[in-house]
């Protein structure tokens, strides 16, 4: 039904335009909707309460994340392959993610952090949404093998660089075209992996394809999704995408199109980058941690 | 022995075969994989799942009523009258599992030929190995050897499987399709298998190898479709003045009969036919059933090479052995036929496999090679989950990788044994001659005869 992730991402994860001089560790004082959130976030009222809604729906595959869940076993083969070739380990074996701790920024309910998981890393999902870490957190809890090895925060990216945290990978998937100040949230995601790590991104391109599929298409005319969930106007190009991680100071690694055939909802991997792509980079090992 | 079962590592304590396990500590845990059923095609599962160095890693439990038998047929003994037809690629399923040198001749009997041809027509179709560039067309083996071969298998792998035995199922607790976070429901909390001794398994997957009357498929309420063919099939043990290398195929008016090659100069008759007449032939003394058997294979009319097709590409009409009854075989036995499909073969955190999903005609000896390629298909799909982190009781990945393609492949051979089952059902005259005319034109055809034999041999 869906026409591609590029309708299904519905992660509240966004930085603040203000600078994190003073990180807030909760959300107490703040008004109801922002309430919802960890401080610092700049999406407004009506935005987190349709995320939120749609937030208790994200492991129903027939529901608006459906294009999520089939695109999930693609983007976790392409973060395993990123995150083992920076390692030096042997992709496709059991757990090769073993005992690397992995940064899941905008995890919403969870679908990729299990993934992960399941292959041996050692999660941390992050999201501004209250409602879908306790999803997730809740999800996880089925199963102790998941639960033992994912850890869900209400927070942000930045919140989490201001304490100083570190991972050997730092994923962000379907977030980016959500966020407001797309440089600082890049460096980050920078920031906050290792020497020698890897990042993996994806998101939709900023193309008259993905203006179609995203947002007349999904919006307008399936209504699969509420009407503003996406901004065209914030969509990143692979290029723009590249030059604010390597301005950071990661280097890319690869890329990817990702492509889902509208009659099976199935995903493959692809040249065509003009709607939804994913892409790996690599935080140089020699690069000195930031103080 | 007894007194040491709490030093004994997991595996050696679970695999003490025969008797219930009591100790507590050791169920405690989650398997991945349940299977409920040691039959040919649960044990077939287990012993496969060892295979992938993907799917090695994954905690396997078999549990059966009875324990897992470990002695084949002595040789030399007359072979155990139900046995089944092994394609190529069940035989490659159980080399890479590790369980195929225990089946192989002189435990099984290769045969290189397969005959089909009519008791009233002149049509008639064979296939020889050669034709497809093969040595073999397919093996015999009892399914007590088969059985024996699996279960010694996975008595070496208890690294990665335990058996648990005597275990009767008695409840199935699975999640719900979907979640609705309002009622605080779930569709991946682990499925609880509950045991009549009390004890509770839960897994990350249930595996339902429990046949046609699978108490998994009623407790976790998948609906099935059957009918039943009205007719029964009888099961001999004899023996032939020849050498038998040819699976034969006759369609008498009354039903079809088999005479394949076993072991050891034995063959084994499968007879269907109406419920009267078996109760007749089941009635009768070995010798007087062989008599029956040679009159059904050699009577009628046999059939000539058509000469309006090409010479080279038909195969001339060979004429079956004659039968003997076999001494210190058991005496003929019958049992019922009947086709049964599940609706689904999946759930959330459960899977059926083998005749627990589906049931066919015996005509083609397909039945339990349906339920290897099912265990070939669910092998692949839990080593995909295993490669990209999914949870390998998803419904989404049960569906879109074992379900869908499996029941695709088992609904058209279930479709077309049926189809040919009441093409040769009990009639004369003009649709007898059409029919013996279709084998004409198969045995001519040697692009069609090739692909009915590679369907056949499960290779298409």
């Amino acid at each position: 039904m869906s026409m591609g992730a590029a309708l299904s991402s519905s992660r509240g994860v966004h930085t603040s335009r203000r600078t994190h001089d003073v990180p807030q560790p909760s959300a107490a004082g703040t008004s109801a909707a922002a309430a919802q959130g960890p401080a610092g976030q700049s999406m407004d009222a009506q935005e987190v309460a349709k995320f939120e809604a749609m937030a208790s729906e994200w492991w129903d595959p027939d529901g608006p994340n459906g294009a999520l869940h089939t695109m999930n076993p693609l983007r976790t083969q392409f973060a395993r392959d990123a995150i083992c070739l920076a390692h030096g380990r042997e992709a496709r074996t059991v757990q090769p993610l073993r005992d690397l701790s992995v940064l899941d920024v905008g995890c919403g309910g969870g679908l990729f952090s299990e993934a992960l998981a399941r292959l041996g890393a050692d999660v941390t999902g992050v999201d501004t949404s209250a409602t879908a870490i306790s999803v997730a957190a809740t999800h996880a809890q089925a199963d102790p093998a998941v639960a033992s090895r994912t850890h869900y925060q209400n927070a942000t990216a930045e919140q989490l660089q201001q304490q100083g945290a570190h991972f050997d990978a730092v994923v962000a998937s379907e977030v980016i075209e959500h966020v407001s100040n797309v440089p600082e949230f890049c460096a980050s995601l920078v920031a906050l992996t290792r020497p020698g790590g890897s990042i993996v991104v994806s998101t939709i391109n900023r193309t008259n394809r993905s203006y179609a599929v995203a947002i007349v298409g999904a919006e307008q005319i399936m209504g699969l999704l509420p009407k503003g969930t996406h901004q065209w106007e914030r969509f990143i190009t692979p290029e723009e995408l590249q030059e604010h991680i390597e301005r950071a100071g990661a280097e890319r690694i690869g890329d990817s199109g990702m492509v889902m055939n509208p009659f099976t909802g199935h995903w493959t991997f692809s040249a065509d980058k003009a709607v939804n792509y994913i892409m790996s980079f690599r935080k140089p090992a020699e690069q000195q941690r930031n103080p | 022995m007894k007194g040491m079962l709490p030093h004994l590592s997991r595996g050696q304590l679970l695999c003490s075969y025969g008797r219930s396990l009591s100790s507590a500590a050791a169920l405690d845990s989650i398997y991945d994989v349940a299977i409920i059923g040691g039959g040919m095609v649960g044990s077939a599962l287990a012993c496969a799942l060892g295979r992938s160095p993907l799917t090695e890693g994954l905690r396997v439990l078999v549990l059966d009523r009875a324990p897992l038998p470990e002695v084949s047929t002595p040789l030399g003994e007359a072979p155990e009258l139900r046995v089944s037809t092994l394609t190529p690629a069940s035989v490659r399923l159980f080399s890479e599992a590790g369980a195929w040198d225990d089946m192989a001749p002189p435990r099984s009997a290769p045969f290189q030929h397969m005959q089909v041809w009519d008791f009233g027509g002149n049509g008639f179709v064979r296939y020889s190995a050669a034709t497809a560039g093969l040595p073999v067309m397919g093996y015999v083996a009892e399914n007590r050897v088969i059985q024996a071969a699996l279960g010694k298998r996975l008595k070496q792998r208890t690294d990665f499987v335990d058996f648990m035995s005597p275990a009767v199922l008695q409840s199935l607790t699975l999640p719900a399709y979907a979640p609705d976070i309002q009622a605080g429901v779930q569709s991946n909390t682990l499925a609880e298998v509950g045991l009549e001794s009390g004890q509770t398994i839960k897994a990350r997957l249930v595996v339902g190898a429990d046949g046609a009357r699978s108490r998994t498929r009623q407790l976790a309420d998948l609906r099935t479709f059957s009918w039943s063919y009205h007719q029964r099939g009888i099961v001999a043990t004899v023996r032939t003045e020849r050498p038998n290398d040819t699976a034969w195929q006759r369609f008498l008016g009354t039903g079809p009969l088999a005479l394949l090659p076993v072991r050891d100069g034995y063959s084994n008759v499968v007879w269907s036919t109406s419920v009267a007449e078996a109760a007749r032939l089941e009635a009768l003394t070995p010798q007087e059933f062989a008599l029956n058997v040679n009159q059904a294979l050699q009577g009628g009319s046999m059939p000539a090479r058509n000469p309006m097709l090409p010479r080279a590409s038909s195969e001339d009409f060979a004429p079956p052995p004659t039968v003997f009854a076999a001494e210190g075989a058991k005496t003929q036995q019958s049992f019922p036929l009947a086709l049964l499909g599940s609706g689904r073969y999946v759930r959330p955190r459960l899977a059926l496999i083998g005749d627990a999903a589906h049931v066919v005609h015996p005509l083609a000896g397909q039945g339990v090679n349906l339920g290897f390629a099912d265990v070939q298909q669910l092998v692949d799909a839990l080593a995909h989950a295993v490669e990209t982190g999914r949870d390998i009781g998803e419904l989404g990945l049960l569906q879109d990788m074992y379900e869908s393609p499996r029941q695709q492949e088992n609904a058209s051979m279930m479709t077309a044994l049926d189809g040919l089952k009441r093409v040769f059902e009990p009639q004369d005259g003009l649709l007898a001659s059409l029919r013996g005319l279709g084998l004409d034109m198969i045995n001519g055809s040697s692009v069609m005869k090739r692909q009915i034999m590679k369907y056949a041999m499960g290779i298409a």
